[in-house]
């Protein structure tokens, strides 16, 4: 069994990659997120992960090479934050068109301007829609479980698709905290020990990849690629629903708290849901109907599970850390709201964005914003604005 | 050096990896290099295409000129993707999850894809040492979006961005960016320069680029019909034009050696080369003088001989 350790969030992703067993490791530094791939680096020099690791010179060059490994059979790791996903962009796109089942931590990193090394998820947020499966982790524990669970959805000969762990940079990745680890054999029960690539490239079977495609045919391959992630939910489910089994962990794609007879809730992705949930019990104390939904599937979105949720309450404050820019508030509300808006009885839908470039949301922010959100849930109308929080401007 | 594996046309495998009915033009240069290279590369071969006019030419959805493996990603990785495939083959093989056999890493680029946009992702995989040929397909301008100048587009050479003009009136100003030099610089273990009017000579460094342990570059150049303005069937005349006149210098480095291996005994003057192509019609005699002593010049140091006429 397993034994119960403390750990650097950032290491945990490592050590879950390492029972992994991947084969090809191809990454380049960038603050918050290179412990994973020292200690990646280390665990390959020391042989107890036999893998071939790519000193890369770049994260444009990181990604295409995850995409050339993975299309060549391997199991594929790489990790990136902010500027690195950016360079990536282009390469995201490519690696999910082509269906290649790799798997990225992305330690969630403020954009530029200005130099920011700290933690939000502009970086993630940019590239949302660039067809990978995205999940967010809030501790060491769901960084372990979910880059392990990660490899095989991605794998699944339903699926073949990559995955994102996201995880916000510093506020989780450089925390020490418990994790109840698994050992190899534990693993392997849950995740076959070697990929088993249906479509690779192989001189046994030569096949054409990448090719031009005209008007005539990409709107097919583009819906192609939106069904297969659309229909990978299913099998995120099922996985998670076996890991569940085997482990005692069970995911689900929201994670509620006291919204049972929550007159409204906050919604976030990520870290911050802890001090959420803080805030939260401070509030029922001063009893208060409120609750909070953390958004662990963010891509595929859980359509039904957010509906089915969210028109039970009135109000629903959705707390992004990033900017959808141009007016329309944060891009997870801009996607909460998006969903909501046919339902009869569908709650108003508040924008908050606050934690950007690693500031923190404080049980004191998220009693504010509890605060706005039940007196519209009380007024039942709202003439709430972007409301961006802790600006001292 | 070890014996050439190809001595005349006739060991040249009939194979064809490369097949026919690709939308190439008539006479294009690179296709002549990629059938040929691929020849000498066999069936056990993985190929990554930059994109460029061969990837476009050769893969129009659902149709494939490819016989084997083909992978293309973007403009600018080729170099990395194959990096990647590189390792890949090398730890499945390892583990003993595919079989022992030698799998060739090719990459085809253009020079754009090569000298400039795929310029740091080639610089960092010869730095890493990765066992694959890398193969820049040299026709000086971007000629897929349509003739633009590219770092490797030679001084006097007329491009759609580089149009001779009265502020400009040599068209492109600029020196071609010495690719080879460059690569060899990183101190891999083989760069060649080749051409397609020597298709044994191609082919057979094309060979040992594959066999050596560790990066290889293949500079071949490729004259294009439509973009330098030669009718498509003087391309290998004008191929062969450029070594005889000292434009193109074929050469190998190996393990830091440099042999020229196709060496003119008489050279011509540039201006025979540069009369056949339209790219050159607007340059003056100064510009021909000017081209004539640079060519000079790097061809005393390759140790060719002087020029025809002056002897």
């Amino acid at each position: 069994m397993g034994k119960r350790i403390s750990i650097e969030c950032a290491h945990a992703a490592s050590l879950a990659v390492k029972l992994a067993n991947v084969d090809v490791i191809a990454a380049y530094p960038i603050t918050p997120q290179t412990h994973i791939v020292e200690r990646l680096a280390e665990y390959v020099a020391n042989g107890e992960l036999d893998a071939e690791y790519i000193n890369v010179e770049s994260e444009h060059s990181a990604m295409s090479a995850c995409i050339g490994a993975s299309a060549a059979g391997a199991r594929v790791y790489t990790s990136t934050a902010g500027q690195g996903l950016a360079l990536m962009h282009e390469m995201l796109f490519i690696a999910a068109g082509n269906r290649l089942p790799i798997v990225m931590g992305v330690a969630n990193r403020s954009l530029s301007p200005n130099l920011n090394i700290w933690g939000d998820q502009s970086d993630m947020m940019a590239s949302r829609d660039c067809g990978w499966i995205q999940i967010y982790a809030e501790n060491a524990q769901e960084v372990f479980d979910h880059t392990l669970q990660a490899f095989k959805i991605a794998e699944d000969e339903r699926v073949l698709l990559p995955v994102a762990v996201c995880f916000d940079g510093f506020h989780v990745t450089h925390v020490i905290e418990p994790l109840i680890t698994l050992d190899q054999e534990e693993v392997d029960r849950f995740l076959p020990k070697h990929r088993k690539a249906v479509y690779k490239l192989t001189p046994d079977q030569p096949s054409t990849w990448g090719p031009v495609a005209g008007p005539d045919i990409q709107t097919e391959l583009k819906v192609q690629n939106e069904w297969a992630l659309n229909s990978s939910k299913d099998v995120i489910l099922e996985v998670w629903r076996e890991f569940g089994d085997l482990f005692g962990r069970y995911y689900a794609p929201l994670e509620t708290y006291k919204v049972e007879d929550a007159d409204a809730v906050i919604l976030i992705l990520g870290g911050f849901a802890g001090t959420g949930r803080v805030a939260i019990d401070k509030m029922r104390e001063e009893g208060k109907k409120i609750g909070l939904v953390k958004l662990r599937l963010y891509r595929p979105f859980p359509i039904q599970e957010v509906k089915d949720l969210l028109t039970r309450v009135k109000a629903v404050a959705v707390v992004d850390r990033a900017i959808s820019a141009g007016g329309l508030g944060g891009p997870v509300y801009g996607d909460i709201r998006n969903i909501l808006y046919d339902e009869e009885h569908r709650p108003k839908v508040l924008s908050f964005i606050a934690g950007l470039g690693g500031r923190d949301i404080t049980v004191k922010d998220f009693k504010r914003i509890g605060e706005k959100v039940l007196d519209v849930a009380a007024k039942g109308h709202s003439e709430h604005k972007v409301d961006f929080i802790q600006v001292r401007i | 050096m070890s014996a050439q594996a190809f001595r005349s046309i006739k060991d040249i495998p009939l194979e064809e990896y490369f097949t026919p009915g690709h939308r190439a033009c008539q006479g294009c240069g690179e296709t002549i290099a990629v059938r040929h290279i691929l020849k000498a590369a066999g069936p056990d071969v993985i190929v990554v295409n930059a994109t460029g006019c061969l990837e476009v030419i050769s893969s129009p959805y659902p149709y494939t000129a490819w016989a084997v493996p083909w992978y293309h990603v973007a403009f600018e990785n080729a170099a990395a993707v194959a990096s990647g495939i590189e390792a890949a083959l090398k730890v499945l093989t390892r583990k003993n999850l595919i079989s022992g056999k030698k799998i060739h890493v090719v990459c085809f680029a253009g020079d754009g894809g090569t000298a400039d946009i795929g310029f740091q992702a080639l610089s960092g995989a010869l730095e890493r040492g990765h066992d694959f040929l890398y193969v820049c397909l040299d026709n000086e301008a971007y000629m897929n979006t349509g003739i633009q100048r590219s770092s490797s587009t030679p001084y006097g050479a007329w491009t759609t961005t580089s149009p001779p003009g009265k502020v400009k009136p040599a068209g492109q100003m600029t020196y071609k960016k010495d690719l080879p030099s460059i690569f060899a610089a990183h101190g891999i273990p083989y760069v060649a320069t080749a051409t397609v009017a020597y298709p044994l000579d191609l082919i057979n460094k094309a060979k040992k680029g594959l066999e050596v342990e560790g990066p290889a570059y293949l500079h071949v150049y490729t004259p294009c019909s439509p973009g330098w303005r030669i009718p498509s069937e003087k391309v290998v005349q004008v191929s062969r034009l450029g070594v005889q006149t000292g434009m193109f210098l074929i050469y190998e480095v190996e393990n830091g050696q440099l042999r020229l291996t196709v060496k003119p005994s008489r050279r011509k003057p540039v201006t025979e080369y540069l009369k056949m192509q339209g790219r050159f019609r607007h340059l003056s005699d100064e510009d021909v003088e000017r081209i004539q002593r640079l060519v000079d010049e790097r061809c005393a140091k390759f140790g060719l001989p002087p020029l025809e006429a002056s002897t």
